[in-house]
């Protein structure tokens, strides 16, 4: 017995330092005063002042924050909605396709994801003269489609967990299925369409490929504009810009977990 | 089927009402997927059989109705002749399906112990340890793969650091070789694999390890007749969400593989914004999308039959 949690115990300093140390590195050396990677040259701030005089990064910043943002409520909506024909809509036509292709999307290789979108606007364009040129818009939409699969399956998760009595009882005294919807089973799995919609903003605000196949020639997000940087090498402005994302989202991760942690104390005294 | 069951659900009449928010709810979603999500392969699968044209799109039509009745049907076989024809594609497609194994299964051996301990560790604890998985999943994969680069390369700091302690006098090609493939893959997917381990080995009936031991088995023999088995589910979800996607992947052969680092996902992406043969990618699209498919089919049902 000893000796078996000693492994398990070595196992996880071995995996959180492989996890940690490479991010660590990261952010000590976004603070080195020295272009050179490996080299310590003192501390400095230089990189983060070259950052943000780069209008280039902050540009495409703010895109894909606006992207992010716009995508992650579609998501939600589409994912909820998703989430529960998938649990409280009982049988209907087609129902084992909708379960097919819910869940798809988390696994489907990014490339061929890209790829079918990019051809799909293109047809349809063809077809409808929409979407007219491929930017921002189209983006948004990709996005929205692999990020409600994430959101669908949060919600359908806290849903299948959740006690059904409440729904039920609603249902018996009368209530009509939207009333019920919006009174009773919303509030009830908000937290997790909370966290759906964080899970959405911050895939949106990470993918690469999806976005490089879907965009036209004018938009470039915030990963496209990294990713042309660091394909010759290691640029320190991206690791003041890699400490500052890696920093916000901890944090906000964090306080979260902090929030969430005391009110499940509360409750249980409570 | 089932169907001929009667079901409890309403006997009465629906009213109007409820029938169109039922629609709505389940129409929406279940539309926008089918037109973004399942139609989008039917167009890959179309646009294989075409040919690339100097044009905009890229590629020829496939029916012309025109003047020439008896050849109206234009596609071609062409670039999946091709595919077979050229090793460089075969050689891609192997060597993803063969990283992609290996990578899912030193996921397995890291990642196994660490969601053991977690899932056996103080309620404080895991939480903590849990969050410290999270974490890394939720911060930039493209950036974390980028950390890599800082450390792997010929002036990075495990070179320097080596060198500095005398283990080696010249900086040793690190970045841009298959160990840093696998090593980025390992690195970002792993929280994929650790989840779902520690969902099943969490739920675990612990007074099965203690039956084990009080009927005699030693700990090794407890945990591959009982802890084990008993965990295959998280395992099999865990090495398909690591497996599937690291497959297609893109950005870490792109970053961390040499040039001769073939990866299908890294081809593809090549063919289509490189040399812009959009019917030359789809058909490479619509092969990988055949071995990623059973993969798949798996997934979604380790997914539906949690209980």
């Amino acid at each position: 017995m000893q000796k078996s949690s000693r492994f398990v115990f070595s196992a996880l300093c071995f995996g959180f330092a492989f996890l940690y140390i490479p991010i660590l590195v990261l952010i000590a050396f976004s603070f080195n005063q020295s272009a050179i990677a490996s080299v310590w040259g003192g501390f400095s701030l230089r990189w983060y002042t070259a950052l943000f005089n780069n209008e280039q990064i902050i540009e495409a910043a703010l895109l894909s924050l606006k992207i992010a943002a716009t995508s992650a409520t579609f998501a939600t909506i589409l994912g909820t909605m998703a989430g529960l024909a998938l649990t409280q809509m009982g049988r209907y036509r087609g129902r084992l396709v909708f379960t097919g292709i819910i869940a798809a999307p988390l696994v489907m290789p990014e490339v061929i994801t890209g790829l079918s979108l990019l051809l799909m606007f293109v047809s349809l364009q063809e077809l409808i003269g929409w979407p007219v040129s491929r930017g921002a818009s189209t983006i948004t939409i990709a996005h929205i489609t692999f990020s409600m699969a994430y959101v669908a399956v949060v919600v359908q998760s806290r849903l299948s967990s959740m006690d059904q009595s409440l729904h039920e009882a609603a249902m018996d005294l009368g209530g009509r299925p939207m009333q019920v919807a919006f009174d009773i089973t919303l509030p009830l799995i908000a937290p997790s369409m909370l966290s759906g919609w964080l899970l959405a903003f911050t895939l949106s605000l990470d993918d690469l490929v999806i976005a490089s196949f879907t965009s036209g020639a004018g938009a470039s997000t915030l990963p496209m504009v990294i990713f042309s940087k660091i394909k010759l090498g290691v640029t320190p402005d991206i690791n003041a810009l890699a400490t500052l994302i890696i920093g916000t989202v901890s944090m906000g991760i964090i306080i979260a977990s902090l929030i969430m942690f005391r009110q499940n104390k509360l409750n249980k005294v409570g | 089927m089932s169907d001929s069951k009667p079901v409890l659900t309403t006997r009465y009449r629906q009213p109007l009402g409820d029938k169109l928010w039922r629609r709505f709810v389940i129409g929406v979603p279940y539309f926008w997927l089918l037109l973004f999500f399942l139609a989008p392969f039917a167009i890959v699968f179309k646009i294989s059989f075409a040919t690339p044209i100097v044009a905009q799109p890229p590629f020829t039509q496939l029916f012309d109705f025109g003047t020439d009745t008896t050849h109206w049907l234009l596609a071609t076989w062409d670039n999946y002749r091709f595919l077979t024809e050229d090793n460089l594609y075969w050689v891609s497609y192997f060597k993803s399906i063969k990283i992609a194994a290996i990578s899912t299964f030193i996921c397995l051996l890291v990642g196994y112990p660490m969601a053991y301990g977690i899932a056996r560790a103080a309620p404080t604890t895991r939480n903590i340890l849990l969050m410290l998985v999270i974490l890394p999943f939720w911060t930039s994969f493209l950036l974390r793969v980028y950390a890599w680069m800082g450390l792997l390369g010929k002036n990075g700091i495990v070179n320097s650091l080596l060198i500095n302690i005398g283990l080696i006098d010249s900086p040793l090609q690190m970045l841009y070789t298959d160990m840093a493939v696998y090593l980025g893959i390992v690195y970002t997917y792993i929280p994929f694999m650790i989840l779902p381990l520690y969902a099943t080995l969490e739920k675990m009936d612990t007074s099965l390890h203690d039956a084990a031991a009080d009927l005699g088995a030693k700990p090794w023999q407890t945990f591959i007749d009982v802890t084990l088995p008993l965990s295959m589910p998280g395992i099999i979800a865990g090495s398909l969400l690591v497996f599937i996607p690291a497959i297609g992947e893109y950005v870490i052969p792109a970053l961390l593989g040499g040039l001769d680092s073939l990866m299908i996902g890294r081809t593809l992406y090549d063919e289509f914004f490189v040399n812009r043969d959009w019917p030359l990618a789809s058909a490479v699209a619509t092969i990988l999308l055949i071995i990623v498919v059973i993969p798949i089919m798996l997934f979604q049902r380790s997914q539906q039959e949690p209980e």
